[in-house]
C-alpha cells in the first residue's frame, strides 16, 4: 500500500500516456466508490492512480443544438442530476445513477466508473444500454465510439483495452413522446445491491410503440440488452399480451446464479416484473401523462 | 417520586453524551493511541471444524517488525471437566473462544496472534504462521446436529449417555399439561424455525492495551461492562484484578454483543510479551465471523383452548443453535415464552445445541424473542380457530399481580394487561387496511435484572454535582442518572455531570445487561444522593446551631424545618459547598448495593404491513408498541428503546440471517448483504409507554430495554397472515420466501 504513486493529469493525453505507459498497475480514479472500496479490502492493489476528475472533457455535460447529450465519463450523479435538461430527456438514466448508494455517494459515483467496474449489478449500466448510449474510449491509438451494451464482458471485466480511458457517453437525440425508466429489485430501500435491474426505453409515435430497448442487470454474469423484448414492443400498442411477451423475452434470457443475493428462480421471475413496470412508466413518460 | 410536580424525572433532558457524539469528539474503542504502541491481528481458521495438530510461530516470529505471537499456550487453560463460571458465562468456553486449543470450532475461528508495528506486517506475520490442522466433518444446522451419525464437536459432551451435540437441556413445568389438553375445545401445534442474526452494533470490537514492566495493565476498550472485562481478562492471563485498570470507551452499540471478551486478553498477552502497547481493532468481516450472533432455532408449541378463550395447557420445545461451545440462550426461550400468560398447564423445555458456528453471546432479551415468536404465532392461530380477537384472548389470559409464572415467579404488580387494554383502544386498530394490507399483533416477556451496582456522588468545591457510576452507558442512562439526581437534590439538571468510572475509581458494577443499568444504578445513585442529602442537613444544622432533625431539604436548600427550629435564612447547595471544610470537609457520599426486585417487563406490539405480491416484499407501513416502562425517567430514551427494539426485530423477521457457503464458511459477513433494514425501510415506530411503577423501586423504574424486541417476529407475521391469508413458520420472510410461498398458493389453486 506504500508504494502507490498518485497523478491527476488535466489533458486526457497526459492520462492517456501516463495510464498505458503503466503497463496494467495502473488504475483510472474516477469517484473512487468502487476503487477505495477494492483498495482498502485488499482486492487490488494499484501501483498508479490516475486521477481523471481534472479533465474538463470528462467531467462535463454537453447538449447539442440537435438534442444529443454528451456526459464526461466521471459527471458525478449528484452533478448530472443538477443539470437542468438532462433529466428530462432521460430520466431513467438519471434515475439510474441516483440509485446508487447514498447522498455521500451521489456526490461521487460516475457512469463511467459504474460501467467499467463491471459489476454485473451496476445500476446505470441497464439504463445506459436501454438509451442506446455509444461510449467514447481514449487510448494510445486514438478514440473510439462503441456502444455501452458492447462494453461488459464478465464479472469485474470490460472490453476496454487495459491502456484505454472511458471519456464520455452520448445519447442520441429521439423524437417527442421518447422516454426511458429504470427499476430496481433490492429487499432493502436503499444501500442495496440490486438483485435484479431493468432500464426501458420506449419512442411512442400515435399510440404506438415505434422504437424500444431493454437493458436487464444482475440475472447474467453480465448486463444484457434484451433484444427478444424489444421486438416485441416496437410496432405494438403496448398492450397486456404484448408486455406479456417482453416479460417473457426477459424471462427467457436470465441466465443468474443462485446466490446469496437472490435465486435463479426468484431473479428470473423479478425480471418479468420489472420489466413491465419499467414499461408502464417509461410509456406513461414517453405520453407525457 | 412518582409525582407530577417533578421538575427533573420524566424530563426529555439534552443528553450528557450528546454533544460529544455529533460532533464526533467522542472516544470509541478504536480511538485510542500511545506512544510506542503496536498493532495485533488474529490469525484465524480456514476450516469450520479442524483439529489443531501443531502451530510454528518461528517464520512469523523472526519477521522483521514482529514483537510477540501467541497461540493457546499462552491463554490460561481451564479444564473441560470443571465449569468455572464467571456471570452467565463458563470460562471452559471462555477461554476456547478467545482462542482456539484443542480444535477450531468455526471458520473464524481465532488460532494465533500477532503483534508487530505495523498492520502491514502483522498481517504478512499471520500469513507465515504455519497451522497443521486435521480437518473435520462439520455440522451448522441444528437438524444436522442432533442426527444421530452427526460429527460431534465436543466428545466429553453426553446426552441421553451418548456423546452429542446437545450440551444442556432446562425445563419448566407448571400444573399437568396432559390433563390440561384433554380439557381444551381446541389445540393448535406447529413448528417453527428462526435463524442466526447479529446484533448489528455499528463500533466495531477494539481495545488498546499496556501492560508495563511492572505488571499494571490498563484497557481501553468498548464494552458493556469494564468490570466484565477486567474480569475475564483477569482469569485469562492470571494477572490479578488489583492490577489491570479497564477504562471504558463510549460505545457504539453493543445490544449484548459486548458483553464477554474476544480481544482484549488477547492484547494483554501481546503487550506483556512484547513490551509494548497494542492495538487491536476488528474489521467489519471478523465481527460477522467471529463475535457472537444470537442463535438460530427450531421448536414446536403446542396450545390447548376452550371456546371462551382461556388457554389451558402450552407446551413448547425448543433447539437452539450455541455455536462452537456449548451456552445458547434457552433460559430466555424458555422461560420467557409463556410469562405473559396466567395459564395452568405449562410445559417448556429447551435444548442448548453445539454447531461449528461462532459462539452465541447475548442479543438483547436473549432468547425471548425465539420463545415468543413461536408462541405468539400459535396464540394468532388458535384465536382464529375459536373466532376470536387475538387481543381479547390475550387480555383474556393475562397475567396479573398474583400469577405464578411457570418459570417460577409469582407477579406482584405488572403491566401486562395494560399493554393489551392500551392495544385495544388505540386508534391505530381502526384505521382501515387496503388491498394486500395486514394488520397483526404480539406479546412478549422479558425477565430484567437487577444486581451489582455502585455509585459515588460528589458535591464540587463551587456546588455542583459530580455522579459517578460503573456502567458502559448505552442507552442514555447518563441522562436518566442526571434527571434523578437534579430531582432529588432539587438543582438544575445542568448542575449534574455524570461520568462512568473505570475500574480504580468506582465500586464494582455488574455489566450493562439484562436492562438492569438505570433500575439498579438509579438505585444506587439514590441512595449516595440521599446520604448526600443527610450530611447536607448536618451541615447546615452545624451552622445554625440545630438539630440536624430540624433541618429539611428543599429545592436545592437547607431550611429550618418550621418555626419551632428557628428562624434561619436558607442555605443553598452553592453555600454549604463553600463552607464544607468548617463543617466536616469534603461533600459527598458513595454507596454498593446488591439490588433486587428488578420486576419483568412486558410488551404489546401491533403492526400494519403491505406486500408486494410480485415481488414478494413486505413493508412495515404502520407499527405501534405498547410497553409497561414503569416510570419513564427519561422519555425520549424509554422511547428510544422501544423504536430500536421494534427495528431490530423487523430486520430479524424479514431479510437478516446468516448465509453459509458450502464449506461451512459465512458467505455474507457485510452490511452489505447481511441486510439490516436502513431508515427508509421503516415508518415512524410509534410508542406508548404505560407507566405501572416499579413498587419496588425508588423511582419506579422497570428495565425497557430488552422487551422491545420480543413481540415483533410474531407481529410481522401475524401480519403476513392478515394480507395474504399465508402464514410463514419460518424467518426470514424475505422477498424469495414469500415469493414462493404465493405460487405455491397460485399453484395449488
Ligand atoms: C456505500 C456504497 C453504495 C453503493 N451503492 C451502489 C448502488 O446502489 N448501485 C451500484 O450500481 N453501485 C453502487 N455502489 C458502487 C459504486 O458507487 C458505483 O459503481 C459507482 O458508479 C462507481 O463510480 P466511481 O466514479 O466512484 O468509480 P471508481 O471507483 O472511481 O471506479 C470504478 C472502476 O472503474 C474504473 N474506471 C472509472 N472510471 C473510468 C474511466 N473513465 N475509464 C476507465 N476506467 C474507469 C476504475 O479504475 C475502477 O476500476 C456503491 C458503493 C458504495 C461505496
Amino acid at each position: 500500500m506504500s508504494d502507490i504513486q498518485y497523478l491527476a493529469p488535466t489533458t486526457l493525453d497526459e492520462a492517456v500516456s501516463a495510464y498505458s505507459g503503466a503497463k496494467g498497475s495502473a488504475h483510472i480514479l474516477a469517484g473512487g466508490t468502487d476503487l477505495l472500496v477494492q483498495m482498502r479490502s485488499g482486492m487490488v492493489n494499484p501501483g498508479l492512480i490516475v486521477d481523471i476528475k481534472k479533465i474538463e472533457e470528462i467531467t462535463s455535460v454537453k447538449e447539442t443544438e440537435d438534442g444529443v447529450f454528451v456526459v464526461g465519463a466521471s459527471v458525478s450523479g449528484m452533478e448530472l442530476a443538477n443539470n437542468s435538461n438532462f433529466g428530462k430527456t432521460w430520466p431513467g438514466v438519471l434515475e439510474a445513477l441516483n440509485l446508487i448508494g447514498s447522498t455521500q455517494i451521489q456526490g461521487r459515483a460516475s457512469l463511467g466508473g459504474n460501467l467499467c467496474n463491471g459489476s454485473p449489478a451496476g445500476d446505470s449500466v441497464p439504463a445506459l444500454i436501454a438509451a442506446e448510449a455509444l461510449l467514447t474510449v481514449q487510448g494510445p491509438n486514438g478514440r473510439r465510439e462503441i456502444p455501452v451494451k458492447e462494453v461488459p464482458v464478465s464479472p469485474g471485466k470490460t472490453s476496454l483495452a487495459d491502456n484505454e480511458i472511458a471519456v464520455s457517453f452520448s445519447f442520441p437525440s429521439r423524437p417527442a413522446g421518447s422516454a426511458d425508466a429504470y427499476l430496481r429489485m433490492i429487499p432493502r430501500t436503499e444501500m442495496d445491491i440490486a438483485v435484479v435491474g431493468c432500464g426501458v426505453s420506449l419512442t411512442i409515435e400515435e399510440n404506438t410503440c415505434t422504437r424500444a430497448c431493454v437493458g436487464l442487470g444482475a440475472v447474467a454474469p453480465k448486463v444484457l440488452e434484451v433484444e427478444g423484448a424489444a421486438e416485441a414492443l416496437i410496432g405494438s400498442q403496448l398492450d397486456e399480451d404484448t408486455i406479456e411477451n417482453a416479460a417473457e423475452a426477459c424471462r427467457a434470457c436470465c441466465n443468474p446464479i443462485d446466490d446469496k443475493r437472490g435465486t435463479i428462480y426468484y431473479r428470473t421471475k423479478v425480471s418479468g416484473v420489472l420489466l413491465k413496470r419499467a414499461v408502464a412508466i417509461a410509456a406513461k413518460r414517453a405520453k407525457g401523462v | 417520586m412518582n409525582d407530577a410536580n417533578n421538575k427533573w424525572i420524566g424530563k426529555r433532558t439534552i443528553r450528557p453524551d450528546g454533544a460529544d457524539k455529533v460532533t464526533g469528539q467522542a472516544t470509541f474503542g478504536a480511538d485510542t493511541t500511545m506512544p510506542g504502541m503496536i498493532w495485533g491481528k488474529v490469525l484465524r481458521s480456514p476450516h469450520a471444524h479442524a483439529n489443531i495438530r501443531s502451530i510454528d510461530t518461528s517464520k512469523a516470529e523472526s519477521l522483521p517488525g514482529v514483537k510477540a505471537v501467541i497461540t493457546s499456550v499462552d491463554v490460561t487453560n481451564y479444564p473441560l471437566d470443571k465449569p468455572v463460571i464467571l456471570g452467565i458465562q463458563d470460562m471452559r468456553w471462555m477461554t476456547r473462544n478467545v482462542m482456539a486449543r484443542e480444535k477450531a470450532l468455526f471458520h473464524g475461528h481465532p488460532v494465533a496472534a500477532v503483534a508487530a508495528t505495523s498492520q502491514k506486517i502483522a498481517d504478512q506475520a499471520c500469513k507465515l504462521i504455519e497451522v497443521d490442522y486435521e480437518v473435520l466433518p462439520w455440522v451448522v444446522e441444528i437438524d444436522d446436529a442432533i442426527k444421530s451419525d452427526a460429527p460431534i464437536l465436543h466428545e466429553f459432551i453426553e446426552f441421553e449417555g451418548k456423546p452429542s451435540n446437545i450440551a444442556g437441556t432446562l425445563e419448566h413445568k407448571k400444573g399437568d399439561v396432559q390433563t390440561g389438553f384433554e380439557e381444551a375445545d381446541v389445540i393448535v401445534e406447529r413448528s417453527f424455525t428462526t435463524r442466526p442474526v447479529h446484533q448489528g452494533y455499528i463500533e466495531p470490537h477494539a481495545c488498546l492495551v499496556s501492560v508495563s514492566a511492572d505488571g499494571r495493565t490498563t484497557i481501553w476498550s468498548s464494552s458493556q461492562g469494564q468490570f466484565m472485562v477486567r474480569a475475564m481478562t483477569s482469569m485469562l492471563t492470571d494477572i490479578p484484578q488489583s492490577s489491570i485498570r479497564a477504562i471504558p470507551a463510549e460505545i457504539g452499540g453493543g445490544f449484548g454483543g459486548k458483553t464477554i471478551v474476544y480481544l482484549e486478553p488477547l492484547a494483554t498477552i501481546l503487550s506483556k510479551k512484547s513490551g509494548r502497547p497494542v492495538k487491536m481493532v476488528m474489521s467489519r468481516e471478523e465481527v460477522m465471523r467471529a463475535s457472537g450472533p444470537t442463535s438460530g432455532s427450531k421448536s414446536t408449541v403446542k396450545m390447548g383452548i376452550k371456546k371462551d378463550g382461556s388457554i389451558v395447557a402450552a407446551q413448547g420445545t425448543y433447539y437452539l443453535q450455541a455455536g462452537g461451545l456449548p451456552g445458547s440462550p434457552i433460559r430466555g426461550a424458555v422461560g420467557c415464552a409463556f410469562a405473559p400468560y396466567d395459564i395452568p398447564n405449562v410445559h417448556a423445555l429447551g435444548y442448548d445445541v453445539v454447531s461449528n458456528r461462532s459462539k452465541v453471546a447475548a442479543y438483547r432479551a436473549p432468547g425471548a424473542p425465539i420463545g415468543a415468536f413461536a408462541v405468539e404465532c400459535v396464540i394468532d392461530e388458535v384465536s382464529e380457530a375459536i373466532g376470536m380477537d387475538p387481543l381479547e384472548v390475550r387480555l383474556k389470559n393475562a397475567a396479573k399481580e398474583g400469577t405464578k409464572a411457570a418459570h417460577g415467579p409469582v407477579y406482584p404488580r405488572i403491566g401486562y394487561y395494560e399493554t393489551v387494554e392500551a392495544a385495544l383502544s388505540h386508534p391505530h386498530r381502526e384505521i382501515p387496511l387496503g388491498k394486500l394490507q395486514g394488520r397483526g399483533v404480539a406479546s412478549g416477556f422479558w425477565f430484567n435484572a437487577g444486581g451489582e451496582s455502585s455509585s459515588q456522588v460528589n458535591i464540587t468545591e463551587d456546588g455542583n454535582v459530580v455522579v459517578t457510576t460503573g456502567h458502559p452507558d448505552i442507552g442514555g442512562s447518563r441522562a436518566s442518572i442526571a434527571n434523578i439526581t437534579a430531582e432529588l437534590l432539587g438543582i438544575d439538571y445542568k448542575r449534574v455531570s455524570v461520568l462512568i468510572g473505570d475500574t480504580a475509581t468506582i465500586g464494582y458494577s455488574n455489566l450493562t445487561g439484562g436492562s438492569r443499568v438505570l433500575f439498579a444504578s438509579g438505585m444506587a445513585v439514590t441512595d449516595s444522593t440521599e446520604k448526600v442529602i443527610v450530611s447536607l442537613k448536618e451541615r447546615a444544622a452545624k451552622i445554625w446551631d440545630i438539630d440536624p432533625e430540624a433541618v429539611d431539604w428543599e429545592d436545592g436548600y437547607a431550611r429550618p424545618a418550621g418555626a419551632n427550629a428557628g428562624m434561619f435564612d436558607p442555605l443553598s447547595l452553592e453555600e454549604l459547598a463553600e463552607r464544607a471544610t468548617e463543617t466536616g470537609g469534603p461533600i459527598g457520599a458513595g454507596s454498593q448495593l446488591n439490588t433486587a426486585g428488578a420486576e419483568g417487563g412486558f410488551a404489546t406490539h401491533m403492526c400494519d404491513v403491505e406486500v408486494d405480491v410480485e415481488l414478494g416484499i413486505v413493508r412495515i407501513i404502520r407499527y405501534t408498541s405498547f410497553q409497561d416502562v414503569g416510570l419513564a425517567v427519561h422519555p425520549s430514551y424509554v422511547e428510544g428503546q422501544m423504536q430500536g427494539g421494534a427495528a431490530q426485530g423487523i430486520g430479524w423477521a424479514l431479510n437478516e440471517e446468516y448465509i453459509y457457503d458450502s464449506e461451512g464458511k459465512v458467505d455474507n459477513p457485510g452490511f452489505l448483504d447481511y441486510r439490516m433494514p436502513v431508515c427508509s425501510d421503516l415508518p415512524m415506530l410509534d410508542t406508548v409507554m404505560i407507566e405501572v411503577p416499579n413498587p419496588k423501586h425508588p423511582q419506579g423504574v422497570r428495565g425497557v430495554g430488552e422487551v422491545p424486541l420480543v413481540p415483533p417476529l410474531a407481529a410481522i407475521r401475524n401480519a403476513i397472515y392478515d394480507a395474504l391469508g399465508i402464514r410463514f413458520y419460518g424467518l426470514p420472510m424475505s422477498p424469495p420466501v414469500v415469493l414462493e410461498a404465493l405460487e405455491q398458493r397460485e399453484a395449488a389453486e
